[in-house]
């Protein structure tokens, strides 16, 4: 048995909603000082609409020093929070963790970066925040600038760097940081194939290096790549332990039979249709090919559709998915017919792919209702076959995204220029 | 590369209750990250105006003229024998530096938001910074004080040799009055708007821009408590050499500020837990 990196007990996070609000309780000073006058004027009578909920509930496990373990589990079961438990960025409400060692987090590439500074004072800036000495920089500093390949602009304002220079710079730093235990949150999600790849390698090189990782991600296949076991987290609860592949498996069967994730489509009876064509399945996959449970704003992605074919002979067939809002409000159209495309010749079973090469929509929840069409007649329809989860990413390229709830959910490739006419 | 993983380090994560420690070794190992942050704000606002160190210079000069016109040309008040300019200057002089320290930290938690609920680091090291990065103007307009006293003609005196303690003194009140402005600033968002009211008022019961002595004899000991008011003496002593250095007045001064600045970092502590979840 190995020594013990991470030791969790009982870790529980509970936070606080504003009923009314539905936000975080931001205090005034205005309110409590009214409240603190009318206080004798109330008798006991509660008026706190108070919600509590429960990020967190009773996680127990440990995490034996080198070894690389994913968190899965769907959005807002509790992986992010848990990090920031485990990185002191927030308090558990109850329950205790020991951590043996340095320990270094990658919540996000490029913390602490500002715009005006150079390159190279931005090494020092985000290199203390992560918790360097100045010394330790100074001693790093080749290494990190040769690891970021922005050598000839290191004494140039970082907004005059593109997107991809400022990533690569931010993940050189953090990448030199040599924690003993290293906590990564979805960094992969942002910058260019290459340059997840870059970083990719990074964290496997540290894995192999005998340092503990805990790594938080949405992408299966890098979950399954890189570790070697993996915690299922649903609803606050650690419900799966186990080797990463199994438990990986659990989570996608989990979340088909709980109805949430991949509807066990085929027995889905609330269908319409003659059933010429049914739709059997769907996953949710990488252009690579690795399974993922969201979809990212500006990169590809593909639709899986699972189908059996009951006719022998049918022509005209037109595939349909809808994505929609959970107003159910139509956001995208995706169809065969809209592509021109027509799939005759089906094998009796198999799978159809719809390729997103960038993907539209801001982060949210979104819900699929999908279609099978032959000629006029509808063969199958599923409506809320699976629920959509899309997590924000670089769609412009520029590292900025609309952050206004009012500011539409669609996003859309455009450009400026300034006119000839005056 | 050789990596040991023998770092000894033990941490320990669990719900702090009630008042929790100032973990001072812990904020001594941060001391890189108070400079560079301090460092980064200078460098920000000297780039960011295009008149820069020239702002810095006027600003004291500009308010120690109004006072100068307004309360000893105007309402004629007494300067205890110094040039009113000077003697307003002498006093502009370290309120800045609390005044200012005090408007960065109001502001440092809620700009670095985005810094609290991604990275960990001691929280207090953001309200010190903020008042490291005033600092530097500080020496700007104690340099430029230095020439008006050369164009004044006023004689340096050994009283001079002060100066630093009296700096220190007036850093560690401006720090532990930011700690408390800076905590209450992030769990009462409306706490910003008050702010410059409190500067202001706080400016008015300060000898910043009168002289002490126009003080009434019954207010005087309650007067004292305000321990910007034995720094401010204290620097017209060092300066311009006005007066007695008062001894009772700058341990008053010493002990309020070590009070504030103990009490400040505590309630900071305990407010601090909450801010990842609220910011």
């Amino acid at each position: 048995m190995s020594k013990l990196a991470i030791h969790i007990e009982n870790i529980s996070k509970v936070y606080r909603i504003d009923a009314t609000t539905g936000g975080a309780v931001a205090r005034t000073l205005q309110d409590d000082l009214v409240n603190l006058a009318r206080k004798p004027l109330r008798r006991g009578a509660a008026t706190t609409r108070k919600q509590e909920i429960w990020a967190l509930k009773d996680v127990s496990f440990d995490i034996a020093e080198g070894e690389v373990i994913g968190l899965i589990g769907r959005n807002g079961a509790g992986k992010s929070t848990l990090l920031k438990v485990l990185s002191r960025i927030t308090e558990p409400s109850a329950g205790h963790i020991d951590l043996y060692g340095r320990v270094g987090a990658l919540l996000e590439v490029g913390t602490g970066f500002h715009t005006e500074l150079t390159g190279r004072e931005n090494i020092y800036l985000s290199g203390a925040i992560l918790g360097m000495r100045k010394s330790e920089i100074d001693r790093k500093f080749d290494q990190i600038v040769e690891f970021s390949g922005v050598e000839a602009y290191i004494d140039t304002p970082v907004k005059r760097y593109s997107s991809g220079m400022g990533v690569r710079l931010a993940f050189a730093v953090a990448a030199h940081l040599d924690p003993e235990i290293l906590l990564v949150d979805e960094v992969l999600a942002v910058g260019d194939a290459a340059f997840q790849k870059k970083s990719l390698g990074k964290m496997s090189e540290v894995a192999e290096s005998g340092r503990t990782v805990v790594f938080v991600s949405h992408n299966m296949g890098a979950i399954k790549n890189l570790c070697t076991r993996a915690v299922l987290l649903e609803g606050g609860q650690a419900v799966a332990d186990g080797d990463v592949d199994s438990v990986v498996q659990q989570y996608l069967v989990n979340a088909s039979e709980k109805g949430e994730w991949h509807t066990n489509i085929a027995e889905r009876s609330d269908r319409k249709g003659n059933g010429a064509i049914r739709f059997t399945g769907f996953e949710l996959r990488s252009p690579q090919g690795d399974l993922v449970d969201a979809a990212v704003s500006g990169e590809p992605v593909d639709f899986v559709l699972h189908y059996q074919r009951s006719e022998v002979d049918i022509q005209n067939i037109t595939i349909l998915l809808w994505l929609r809002d959970a107003f159910t409000k139509g956001m995208l159209r995706l169809g065969t017919d809209l592509t021109g495309q027509d799939f005759s010749v089906l094998p009796e079973k198999g799978e159809l792919i719809c390729h997103v090469p960038r993907f539209p929509l801001r982060a949210g929840r979104y819900y699929l209702d999908f279609g099978a069409d032959i000629g006029t007649v509808k063969a199958d329809r599923l409506i809320r076959a699976v629920t959509l989860d899309v997590i924000d990413g670089d769609y412009y390229g520029s590292g900025k995204i609309p952050t206004h709830s009012n500011d539409g959910d669609v996003l859309c490739e455009h450009s400026w220029n300034l006119g000839a006419n005056g | 590369m050789t990596k040991t993983l023998e770092s000894g380090i033990h941490i320990r994560i669990q719900r702090t209750k009630g008042w929790a420690g100032l973990r001072l070794r812990e904020l001594w190992a941060y001391r890189d990250l108070f400079w560079i942050l301090a460092w980064r704000d200078v460098k920000l606002r000297y780039k960011q105006t295009a008149l820069g160190v020239t702002w810095v210079i006027l600003q004291p000069i500009l308010t120690s003229g109004i006072f100068a016109v307004i309360f000893g040309v105007l309402a004629k008040l007494p300067s205890d024998d110094s040039p009113y300019l000077l003697f307003a200057f002498a006093g502009t002089l370290p309120w800045t530096l609390f005044a200012q320290s005090l408007q960065r930290a109001g502001s440092s938690l809620v700009s670095g938001r985005e810094l609290i609920s991604k990275v960990y680091f001691p929280r207090l090291v953001l309200p010190i910074a903020s008042s490291f990065s005033v600092l530097v103007d500080f020496f700007v307009g104690l340099a430029t004080l230095g020439v008006l006293l050369l164009i004044y003609q006023t004689p340096f005196t050994w009283n001079l040799l002060a100066l630093p303690g009296l700096v220190l003194v007036n850093l560690l009140i401006s720090v532990g009055v930011s700690f408390w402005i800076s905590a209450f600033s992030v769990h009462y968002r409306d706490f910003i708007y008050a702010l410059p009211f409190l500067v202001q008022a706080w400016m008015y019961a300060s000898p910043v821009a009168y002289s002490s002595s126009i003080v009434p004899e019954q207010w005087k000991a309650l007067y004292a408590l305000n321990p910007m008011v034995g720094v401010i003496e204290g620097f017209r002593w060092a300066l311009l050499g006005q007066g007695e250095f008062s001894w009772l007045s700058f341990a008053v001064s010493l002990s309020v500020s070590i009070v504030i600045f103990i009490s400040g970092a505590m309630v900071f502590r305990r407010i601090e837990r909450g801010f990842a979840d609220v910011i």
